[in-house]
């Protein structure tokens, strides 16, 4: 007994040190900038203006609560907080929804027996695998009311009559545009690892249902999806706050137009910090959208009873 | 039996419509590249390259330095993977094969990380980045770099390290080979697959990435790929055609890697599926 404790011992000493340049790599450029960005939203900081800062305290977290977000009145940009971190959370809900229900419809597809099936599931990896800046651009020529081809494809069907600029005349448009393209870009990929969860339910239980009689509807709601839970969740996890945190989407699409209608939080943040210059206030901000992952994540985790652990779907970048 | 043809057809309507869908959009890119400036804003749109115009392709070359931003990309990307793997796989190998404390914990706190906001970082890093004068260097994005691909790579590592049974690790050690030689003769070569997935999903991780790569980078010359087409999308709003040409150029390598490395891809995504 007390040998294997000091094996142990020192099997955990042996470990730390295997582990240790990860943990300094980790510590050094994570929980560092972190603290700091905290350490800085306590301070009002505007570099473009000057370079001492001073001590607000929580000064910073008022104000964006309030809907200020430039301490000098000259910068004409202002976008309140509350706005963007709305139209990130709509987005969020909305994209991921449609990602998911799609996702499991084309998992179902997959999941039966036909010709070139391998072929369409490598597929499906290949719009998850290109840069999002490539498809965003891909989708803004589409949705463009010059030389857009969905602009045509619509006027041919009768559905507009005149060609309208997706992106630019109104929120609503460039909203959903901007789930259309994201929804492309990432449902093909929830689709792959749904149906790697699909795969692993056991086909004796559907085998046991049709000799029980029950109907495939049935079948779906009793069998499938309650199997399918565990890494539905964590497929659901990791796609919310990757979705929570998108800039790349609203950044090449739209830059967060029209009248912000799609400017995401990290967008803001960016704008915010990089653009103005506003680091105090910038890092308020970045603090927030922060403390918001972390809300999901134990949401998820908490609440809904996902399991990370069990990892289906980790690597969602 | 007769009339299975129904679902059969439906079924395959269905396939069809998924890889409509997928498709149709890279077909209308490639379509786009090849037009010139007075087709290219033409209401309706022509659906065919009328007068394909090759020499776009040629353009983003010349005038774009597209080459440049792809030796960029491409030195960032595999620099970033290389140490990933190397201190992830040390990592990987305690936190698979060695019976220690605050296993949970650590595993816990790798996962976390993947999960943040990367803006979070932004501000402090950029600050010590000029204190050390790493600005526009390929530096300024491999170690950001590193917040996001450490963690995958060992957490992809480990799931693949717990399936190699320790029967093999322990009879090395037994044998008198230090940690060390156990992790490079046998977790190696036995986890390669695991090594190729990592690799490959750490190397797609960072030749995508936007948001470091528009603030630790400010010289056009050090531009990575993804940087770069924004700059066009804003400086060139003309030339679509050459957007176009070029999100084809840096789409390709990767179409071309998904469907020669899939096994391996998916295999990593659904990393630790796999009870031990």
């Amino acid at each position: 007994m007390r040998k294997r404790y000091s094996r142990e011992k020192q099997e955990t000493r042996m470990g730390l040190l295997f582990l240790l340049p990860s943990l300094i790599v980790i510590v050094l450029i994570t929980f560092l900038p972190i603290g700091q960005t905290f350490y800085r939203s306590l301070f009002r900081w505007d570099i473009k203006f000057e370079s001492r800062q001073y001590f607000t305290g929580l000064t910073n977290y008022t104000a964006i609560f309030q809907g200020l977000v430039n301490p000098d009145e000259a910068l004409s940009w202002t976008v309140s907080f509350w706005h963007s971190a709305w139209v990130t959370f709509l987005f969020t809900v909305v994209a991921v929804s449609i990602e998911t229900v799609l996702g499991l419809l084309i998992a179902l597809i997959i999941n039966r027996e036909f010709r070139g099936r391998g072929l369409v599931r490598t597929a499906t990896l290949v719009p998850w695998a290109i840069p999002t800046v490539a498809s965003a651009q891909m989708w803004r020529m589409m949705f463009s009311s010059q030389g857009g081809v969905i602009n045509d494809i619509a006027k041919k069907l009768g559905l507009i009559t005149d060609y309208v600029n997706f992106l630019g005349d109104s929120t609503t448009t460039a909203f959903w545009s901007m789930v259309t393209a994201d929804a492309w870009k990432t449902t093909p990929f929830m689709a792959l690892l749904l149906l790697a969860g699909l795969q692993t339910i056991p086909l004796q239980l559907y085998e046991a249902a049709r000799v029980d009689g029950a109907s495939k509807w049935r079948q779906f709601f009793s069998i499938t999806l309650p199997m399918l839970k565990p890494s539905l969740l964590v497929a659901l996890i990791f796609r919310t706050l990757d979705t929570f945190k998108a800039f790349d989407i609203a950044q090449v699409l739209t830059g967060g137009g029209p009248a912000s209608g799609t400017e995401l939080l990290s967008l803001f943040n960016y704008k915010l910090m990089i653009q103005q210059g506003q680091h105090g206030r910038g890092s308020a901000v970045a603090i927030m959208l922060f403390v918001f992952t972390m809300l999901i994540a134990v949401f998820f985790i908490k609440v809904l009873g996902a399991d990370p652990y069990a990892s289906k779907g980790r690597e969602l970048k | 039996m007769k009339k299975r043809w129904i679902p059969r057809l439906l079924l395959t309507l269905a396939v069809i419509v998924i890889i409509v869908f997928m498709f149709f959009p890279f077909y209308w890119l490639f379509i786009m590249s090849l037009k010139g400036d007075l087709d290219l804003y033409k209401m309706p749109p022509d659906w065919i390259a009328k007068n394909p115009r090759w020499d776009n392709y040629k353009t983003i070359f010349t005038d774009h330095n597209l080459g440049q931003n792809l030796q960029n990309s491409f030195v960032i990307a595999f620099s970033t993977t290389l140490i990933s793997v190397l201190i992830g796989s040390w990592a990987a190998y305690a936190l698979a094969k060695f019976r220690m404390r605050f296993k949970s914990l650590i595993l816990g706190i790798v996962l976390a990380v993947s999960m943040f906001p990367g803006i979070v970082v932004v501000s402090p890093l950029y600050m010590q980045f000029s204190d050390l004068k790493i600005i526009n260097t390929y530096w300024a994005l491999i170690l950001p770099y590193l917040t996001f691909s450490l963690p995958m790579t060992i957490w992809i590592l480990q799931s693949f390290f717990k399936q190699i049974p320790d029967a093999l690790t322990e009879a090395s050690v037994i044998d008198g080979a230090g940690p060390m030689r156990t992790l490079f003769q046998i977790l190696f070569p036995l986890a390669a697959p695991g090594i190729f997935t990592a690799f490959i999903l750490t190397f797609i991780g960072a030749w995508n990435e936007l948001l470091f790569a528009s603030i630790f980078i400010t010289d056009y010359r050090k531009f990575t790929v993804p940087r770069a087409l924004t700059l066009f999308s804003g400086q060139y709003t003309s030339s679509w055609q050459l957007i176009a040409a070029a999100s084809v150029v840096i789409t390709l390598p990767l179409i071309v890697m998904v469907l020669l490395l899939q096994k391996w891809i998916v295999a990593g995504l659904t990393a630790g599926g796999v009870k031990d």
